[in-house]
């Protein structure tokens, strides 16, 4: 099976995408993530919630090496990647697009894109996925010459997720990514997600807007200061009585 | 006739200086470190052109290309040994680190080659450019000098602008943790501006020990911080910066010691790096530094 977008060329994998067990970590003394397991299945949307500070930006630093576990394993499609070091798991096909977007201000829009194939060698391929990153996003396309810099929030949320695009991952990670947006700009980047999954890319989608990412989510944990404390459909925790309360505002 | 002589004394000058800002600049940009061990590399390359030139009697361009591997290698082990154990700890902490790189260096050549002063040969040996019937006499060395800057400094923007790992540095000098989750080895990204950076100060080294022939471990100290006030002068991180920095540098200075006083040469020097610096903190060419959203 090749998907035509954007995680071409992925067999249909036996096992879960990702796997974390038991997973650790501190900063000096303090434990921020105290042994969390969770699973991604090929194909999945899975939103990982949870308030401010609970530790989601955490659990994703650290699955792609930004930040070394103290315990437990990380598994992507079967590998071991707890202690591979951070640049060599985007060739593996995972991408993550941070907290904050942290584009390159001081690069053009399409320089920035560029260095989201940077692992990548086959010149018209790349040519390739940014046609499909253009026909996505147009207004980066219309803005390829400009600084990231000066582009507004929204666009360069969308710059990041583009840029993750580029190096056509088969899981991609996105950590807050409706986060100062205006609500115009929220839904267009729901939309955009949804279609990022459709096409065939595995999404690990951390929000503070629960409702927003429950409503795309296929299935769902959330995170209560460092401990994952329920599980489960997005449908199921939608209709939650103690996620109505606490994430919904209901 | 004679202010023109002082000012191309000046502009040499000011072209070994470009040429040590510019590995200043490079690292800093990148690394966000001032390697005060930068002018001790300086030296070192000028050491090991005189022991394979004078000593061993290699060939000068052999001697010269010899010193840059060297240097290039040592700066690469500097930063591997010294810095990268470093990388988050506090900026103090690798200054002092820094400072006794540089130390360490100096000792190694006072070991080495002990205190007394080296007569270094001229490594170019093309005949001086006579202008004016002979009445301006450019040295070959100055010529040399001031070419091998500017074409120094043109590669390095383009190599910055253009190349991948050029870019790829731009990216890690912004946001080191965004760089890696684009692939980027950010480590060995940082080795390669130690490469580069290191093998220019051989470079400067050979054409500052060709232009003022003695050499003592104590050579680079001097003008690798005055090519550190002309990276700063130029606005640190710079390529041009650094350049223009160098060059205004060593116009200032040569001007000073002519007509005020050689005494107070370094003195003025200093002074207009301080009003440069308050009237725009960020340097000549220096870039207001943004703030992510
Ligand atoms: N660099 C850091 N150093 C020390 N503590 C940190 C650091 N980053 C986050 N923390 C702490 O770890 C916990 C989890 O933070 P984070 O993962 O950013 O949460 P979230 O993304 O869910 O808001 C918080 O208590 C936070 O204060
Ligand atoms: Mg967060």
């Amino acid at each position: 099976m090749r998907a035509a977008w954007p995680g071409g060329g992925k067999e249909v994998l036996d096992m879960p995408m990702l796997e974390v067990k038991d997973l650790h970590v501190h900063y000096g003394v303090i434990e921020a993530i105290k042994g969390i397991s969770f699973e991604v299945e090929q194909g999945e949307v899975i939103a990982l919630i949870g308030a401010n500070g609970a530790g989601k930006t955490t659990t994703l630093h650290t699955i792609t090496g930004l930040i070394r576990p103290t315990g437990g394993t990380i598994l992507f499609e079967g590998r071991d990647i707890t202690r591979t070091p951070g640049y060599k798991i985007v060739p593996m096909g995972m991408a993550h697009v941070p907290e904050g977007r942290r584009v390159f201000a001081q690069l053009t829009v399409l320089d920035n894109l560029m260095m989201g194939a940077y692992t990548r060698r086959d010149k018209d391929e790349i040519r390739e996925t940014l046609a499909m990153v253009y026909e996505r996003f147009p207004r980066l396309e219309e803005r390829k010459t400009q600084m990231a810099g000066t582009l507004s929030g929204g666009e360069q949320q969308m710059l990041a997720m583009g840029r993750a695009l580029m190096s056509r991952p088969s899981l991609i990670l996105m950590d807050e990514p409706s986060m100062g947006l205006s609500p115009i700009f929220v839904n267009e980047i729901f939309d955009i997600i949804r279609q990022v999954s459709q096409s065939g890319t595995t999404v690990l989608l951390v929000e503070q807007n629960a409702k927003k990412a429950l409503s795309i989510a296929d299935r769902a944990y959330v995170l209560e200061t460092g401990r994952i404390s329920l599980a489960g459909d997005a449908d199921e925790l939608m209709n939650n009585e103690a996620v109505k309360k606490a994430y919904l505002g209901e | 006739m004679s202010f023109a002589a002082h000012l191309i004394s000046g502009i040499s000058l000011g072209s070994v200086y470009a040429l040590i800002a510019l590995g200043y600049t490079m690292v800093y940009g990148i690394a966000k470190m001032l390697n005060f061990a930068h002018g001790d590399v300086i030296m070192i390359g000028g050491y090991v052109v005189f022991v394979t030139v004078s000593g061993m009697g290699m060939n000068p361009l052999a001697g010269i290309v010899v010193s840059m591997a060297a240097c290039t290698v040592l700066g690469v082990v500097i930063e591997r040994v010294a810095y990268r154990p470093l990388r988050g700890a506090s900026p103090l902490a690798v200054l002092i680190t820094a400072i006794g790189v540089s130390y360490l260096l100096q000792n190694i050549a006072l070991l080495a080659f002990g205190s007394d002063p080296k007569a270094f040969s001229n490594v170019v040996t093309l005949p001086n450019l006579e202008l004016f019937d002979g009445q301006l006499v450019i040295k070959s060395v100055t010529v040399v000098t001031v070419a091998v800057s500017v074409v120094v400094m043109i590669g390095l923007t383009l190599f910055v602008k253009k190349t991948k790992i050029g870019r790829a540095m731009t990216a890690v000098s912004e946001d080191k943790g965004a760089a890696q989750l684009m692939g980027i080895n950010v480590n060995g990204t940082i080795a390669v501006t130690f490469a580069i950076g290191s093998s220019l100060a051989a470079l400067a080294g050979v054409l500052l020990c060709s232009a003022y022939p003695s050499l003592t471990p104590y050579t680079g100290s001097m003008p690798g911080i005055k090519a550190f006030v002309a990276a700063v002068f130029g606005g640190i991180g710079s390529i041009p910066g650094a350049f223009i920095g160098g060059i205004l540098l060593g116009v200032i200075e040569n001007l000073s010691k002519a007509y005020i006083s050689s005494q107070l040469a370094d003195a003025i020097v200093f002074s207009i790096l301080i009003i440069v610096l308050l009237v725009k903190p960020t340097g000549l060419l220096g870039k207001q530094v943004q703030e992510k959203v």
